[in-house]
């Protein structure tokens, strides 16, 4: 059976769109929410990336963090997240989850037992943000045997002999990081050059599906729709703060800023 | 896993950066990869190249005022009536710490590259100190991070950071010390790696630090290994090295000479921060047997839940407060080269107290630790044995605390 990862960029592509990828904390605001929101977002969007908290998370900026931490306070575990991802699949088995977080999560759960479990739960790929190549070889060939995607980052720093070698060695999707930035800056890179430099990447072997993140808002998703799929995360986490704060359901929140996202790439 | 002979520690380091294939490592995401790299390339060319190290040997000396003094602690020695307990005062330095060596490299390194913004991290504000007073030295723009904690209780240091032209960036993300500092000079690392150079206050985070930062503070053993034997006429038979360990970077230093020495002859005892004693946190992860883990692009002893997130550290000393350990000394416990041991809050503040009564040295919180183990030890040792303590800080930047827990007469002499 096609990963149902390739299997939404194959749908996107049969409707003349970009992908729309969104990333939201597990277990922000709560576990509940957290859910609720998966499933209220999961008719407009392609990919749901749910992220893994970490309290040292050394690329992500301060919307993501604040979410993260709001997560970690609230006691979410490892083993909650994969429940929620498991809940979700319930009701929605082709929708395809991938889990982004730090490799000290999976070390201490195991690798061999993380990726027993991603299976059992319904993941389908993974992004480890402090695991680069070639480091991340071995465990990518482990998720490879699980059918799980691993999904490589790459950066406007990435060399090009080095973008060939981590794409050579790279499953169907890979991540290109828009600029220098942690997660949620804002885009100091105009669009026209972040999709000179997709473009450069996508020529190296056009059949692996490149997703570009960071910095990407209501604002900016439009000029970027020629990609084969787009990442919204900390927009999404700052409307989730947001709503928190001005006592407002994050869900119904969250639901009509995904709407709106999804307006911008059709 | 076997420590080498004739090869420096920082170097006995695998092509992908890790000591006895376990501890170290480049955990780090993408954009970092190319930076560090250039680093790499960078420093393995200039700790080769004669000029380079002249120009270093240069500003150690005139700037940075080496070498440090080495004394006798005489009338300590006489109350403890055990071994001789003697003293590096790398406190003399200028600045005030041994953080002033690693700051100077990374400095001297990032002007040859072109840099012109150079950013650090900071817990007791040393290494923000030093950075910001080398980076004024050699015209660099210099930003310090430190969390919101540490800058209440190390105000001296904080001033001097200022008055240096530095900017002091808060961190109030997690608990507001040195690891979210750590964290967020990473974060801003990622975000501007074209134009700034990173310098990471110890000896931890991915491996070119860790080797940057031994390689400088190394200058300590090779001023003491000259010093003992100007004294003694050769290394002593029986010589036992106190150094306190948060991060790592004096301990190591302090050491480096002597890595090849029988532990018989030459033992290392690393003392790490207990915390108070009434509590279960403590920033000592190789004493209380803290498990493996990843934090700031390296694997390391670590303090850290069962799932792997950090946990909070606590300790009176900012400069020890940190849940991790450098992968070098992960690597001389493993390899039984180092022995370490903790002491709490109230030991180090005895130790600060006893020190202070019997002679003109006001180690900081930091080395106190190491007092505190060393007179407890020395009471059972012969007299031929050669205590030395590294006395790396001075307790300056630490008055508003000893005002607090101990009273205004031990801060009254500053």
């Amino acid at each position: 059976m096609l990963n149902p990862i390739s299997a939404a960029f194959k749908k996107a592509k049969q409707e003349n769109r970009a992908a729309l990828l969104t990333y939201t904390v597990a277990g922000d605001s709560s576990k509940k929410k957290s859910l609720e929101i998966l499933k209220s977002i999961s008719k407009d969007v392609d990919i749901l990336e749910v992220g893994v908290p970490h309290n040292t998370p050394v690329a992500d900026g301060s919307q993501i963090q604040t979410s993260a931490y709001r997560s970690i306070k609230n006691g979410i575990k490892m083993n909650d997240i994969f429940k929620i991802v498991k809940d979700f699949k319930k009701s929605n088995k082709y929708k395809p989850i991938i889990l982004m977080g730090y490799f000290n999560m999976i070390l201490q759960y195991g690798e061999n037992n993380f990726l027993n479990k991603c299976n059992s739960s319904g993941v389908n790929g993974l992004i480890v943000v402090d695991l680069p190549w070639p480091e991340n070889k071995n465990f990518a060939k482990k998720c490879k045997k699980k059918s799980i995607y691993f999904i490589q980052l790459l950066s406007p720093t990435t060399t090009k002999i080095r973008l060939k070698k981590i794409i050579k060695d790279s499953h169907p999707m890979n991540y290109f990081i828009s600029m220098l930035s942690t997660t949620g800056g804002k885009l100091k890179v105009s669009p026209n050059n972040i999709l000179k430099n997709y473009n450069k990447i996508k020529k190296i072997d056009p059949k692996k599906e490149i997703v570009i993140g960071f910095g990407i808002t209501e604002k900016t998703i439009g000029k970027l729709k020629s990609a084969d799929g787009l990442v919204v995360g900390s927009a999404i986490c700052k409307e989730i703060s947001k709503s928190l704060k001005y006592r407002q359901n994050p869900v119904t929140n969250v639901n009509k800023l995904v709407k709106k996202l999804k307006s911008k790439i059709l | 896993m076997k420590l080498k002979k004739k090869i420096p520690l920082i170097d006995q380091v695998s092509k992908s950066g890790f000591w006895g294939n376990k501890f170290g490592g480049n955990f780090v995401p993408e954009t970092l990869k190319k930076p560090i790299e250039d680093l790499e390339i960078q420093f393995n060319k200039l700790k080769k190249d004669k000029k380079f190290i002249s120009e270093r040997n240069r500003y150690f000396k005139n700037w940075i005022g080496s070498p440090t003094r080495f004394i006798k602690l005489e009338k300590l020695t006489n109350h403890i009536g055990g071994a001789q307990i003697w003293s590096k005062v790398v406190s003399d330095a200028n600045g005030g710490a041994h953080k002033v060596y690693n700051a100077t490299v990374h400095c001297l390194l990032a002007k040859r590259s072109g840099k012109k913004i150079i950013c650090g991290d900071t817990g007791a504000g040393y290494a923000g100190k030093m950075l910001s007073m080398a980076a004024k030295k050699f015209g660099l723009k210099c930003k310090i991070f430190m969390g919101a904690k540490d800058i209440a209780r190390q105000q001296p240091n904080v001033k001097a950071i200022k008055k240096n032209g530095a900017e002091v960036i808060p961190v109030y993300s997690g608990s507001q010390t040195l690891v979210d500092a750590v964290s967020e000079c990473m974060r801003f690392w990622v975000a501007n790696c074209d134009t700034t150079a990173m310098c990471v206050g110890s000896t931890v985070g991915p491996a070119i630090f860790v080797r940057i930062c031994g390689w400088s503070t190394s200058q300590i053993s090779r001023e003491l290994k000259v010093q003992l034997i100007d004294e003694f006429g050769s290394v002593p038979k029986k010589l036992k090295l106190y150094n306190c360990v948060g991060g790592g970077s004096s301990s190591f230093g302090f050491w480096n000479e002597f890595m090849d020495y029988d532990k018989k002859q030459c033992e290392f005892i690393g003392v790490e921060a207990g915390g108070p004693a009434k509590s279960k946190k403590h920033a000592a992860p190789l004493t209380y047997g803290s498990k493996i883990g990843i934090l700031h692009g390296a694997a390391q002893y670590v303090n850290q839940d069962s799932d792997g997130q950090i946990e909070e550290t606590e300790s009176i000393s900012a400069g020890l407060d940190y849940p991790g350990v450098s992968p070098l000394h992960c690597f001389l416990k493993d390899t039984k080269r180092a022995r370490y041991t903790a002491a709490s809050d109230e030991e180090a503040l005895n130790a600060f107290k006893t020190v202070t009564k019997y002679e003109e040295l006001r180690p900081s919180l930091e080395p106190s630790h190491a007092f505190s183990v060393a007179i407890k030890e020395a009471k059972r040792l012969s007299k031929d044995t050669i205590v030395v303590v590294n006395s790396c800080g001075d307790a300056y930047k630490d008055r508003g605390i000893l005002e607090k827990r101990l009273g205004k007469k031990y801060v009254k002499s500053n």
